[in-house]
């Protein structure tokens, strides 16, 4: 190894097999996956393939089977359910496809309330939650129930509650996956600028107008890595963007 | 060009820039810039067919400019134009190709020509989305043109995705 710094997230080797009924479904056959600080990288794939199981097992809701993880040089993958519960507190802010809010807590409540069990003072809690509202484009919402938001306002209070504690890494399950066009290229945006800010982030996705506002997307098939490309280092050939907008007679 | 040159001159007689800054405005920055000389190009042989009429006009400093405006026969043109759907978009035949052939021709392998196909793709794919968020946000035109092309980019990597797992199955 060399003197860079240590990689935000680390996996060796890691597998995961799911046993249902039936058959025995291998969803997680051995990925290595290194990220660094302040990278944005996709994970696409067909339904199916195993990339939400990987996501999960990246930020512990899920255990694997086999293989090791790293968050920040330190293994992860042998902490308790109890370690796990208090580190993705401070460490990893993860969104998922259908937002998660707590139904019956307003939006400044399931925004303030993982700072407030993290620890954070009531008044620097209600700073950041406001901070982070203002930002998404949510102020005067703050007392609405999730229920009366359309979904891509539930998914940027996610994204606010995700975010609220300054984790080192963001994991995004499918965060568009329940959304319209409109919404999805509004996720998109967002999570464009909290990147171009240094935020790392970790996105599942099937959906390739959100995978390609990562600097690198990763092709996940059948729980194997099929490809990993950075996107910018990727000279474009054939025609690009004026090839698919011409318009012709 | 031609259709939508006529198109323009429908609202009423313009010249060759006039036509150039029109499409550039209704386009933004999402359309290739129209060149101006495929423009005049593309104006007089529209005017030798008679479906426009062009009409000298007399400036002091300058050469004199045309103004065209379209004729009967042109707006009939127009409006059959508009008449008529137009066609589909065709599947990716060029690749599609190489990817069916691969096999027998022992030079390439199947799984590597998607992997390459699907990079370029994505990397078009992060243009366009740099291209949309330049693009003033008011110009709802060039907005849809953009968004277009990302749908149809999508559509080719889903089809991208099937070819793979089907592929990989036989494997």
């Amino acid at each position: 190894m060399n003197d860079s710094p240590a990689p935000v997230l680390r996996a060796e080797g890691l597998v995961k097999t799911h046993h249902g009924e039936g058959a025995p479904a291998h969803a997680v056959r051995g990925v290595d996956l290194r990220v660094r600080q302040g990278e944005f990288v996709a994970i696409t794939g067909p339904s199916g393939a195993g990339k939400s199981t990987l996501l999960h097992l990246l930020g512990g809701l899920q255990r694997p089977d086999g293989g090791s993880i790293w968050l920040d040089g330190e293994r992860s993958d042998t902490w308790s359910e109890a370690r796990w519960a208090v580190e993705r507190r401070k460490r990893i802010g993860i969104v998922f496809q259908f937002f998660n809010l707590v139904s019956d807590l307003s939006v400044a409540d399931n925004v303030e309330l993982p700072a407030l069990l993290a620890g954070v003072s009531p008044r620097q809690a209600r700073a950041e939650r406001e901070g982070l509202l203002a930002e998404l484009g949510m102020t005067g919402k703050e007392r609405s129930m999730p229920g009366e938001l359309s979904g891509g306002e539930q998914q940027r209070v996610a994204l606010a509650r995700a975010l609220v504690n300054h984790p080192p890494l963001l994991l995004a399950d499918e965060p568009a996956g329940s959304l319209d066009s409109k919404g999805t290229r509004e996720v998109t945006r967002l999570l464009s600028r909290f990147h171009q800010r240094g935020q790392t982030i970790v996105l599942v996705t099937h959906d390739a107008r959100l995978a390609s506002s990562a600097d690198r997307v990763i092709s996940f098939f059948d729980g194997r890595i099929a490809d990993d490309a950075e996107l910018d280092s990727t000279p474009s050939r054939g025609t690009g963007i004026s090839g698919v907008l011409e318009l012709r007679d | 060009m031609r259709l939508p040159l006529l198109a323009l001159l429908a609202r009423g007689p313009a010249h060759g820039y006039e036509l150039k800054q029109d499409l550039e405005q209704l386009l933004g920055s999402a359309y290739p810039q129209p060149n101006v000389g495929q423009i005049y190009v593309t104006l007089g042989r529209l005017e030798k067919t008679g479906l426009i009429e062009g009409e000298e006009v007399e400036q002091s400093s300058r050469p004199n400019k045309k103004i065209y405006h379209l004729t009967d026969a042109g707006r009939e043109e127009l409006r059959a134009w508009y008449e008529e759907t137009a066609d589909e978009p065709r599947v990716r035949d060029e690749f599609f190709m190489k990817l069916a052939l691969a096999p027998q021709t022992g030079l390439a392998d199947q799984i590597a020509l998607i992997n390459k196909q699907r990079r370029q793709y994505l990397t078009t794919m992060r243009d366009l989305s740099k291209l949309a968020a330049a693009e003033n946000r008011d110009n709802r035109v060039a907005h849809l043109l953009i968004e277009g092309a990302m749908l149809h980019l999508q559509a080719d990597l889903d089809w991208l995705e099937r070819c793979q797992e089907e592929l990989e199955e036989l494997e």
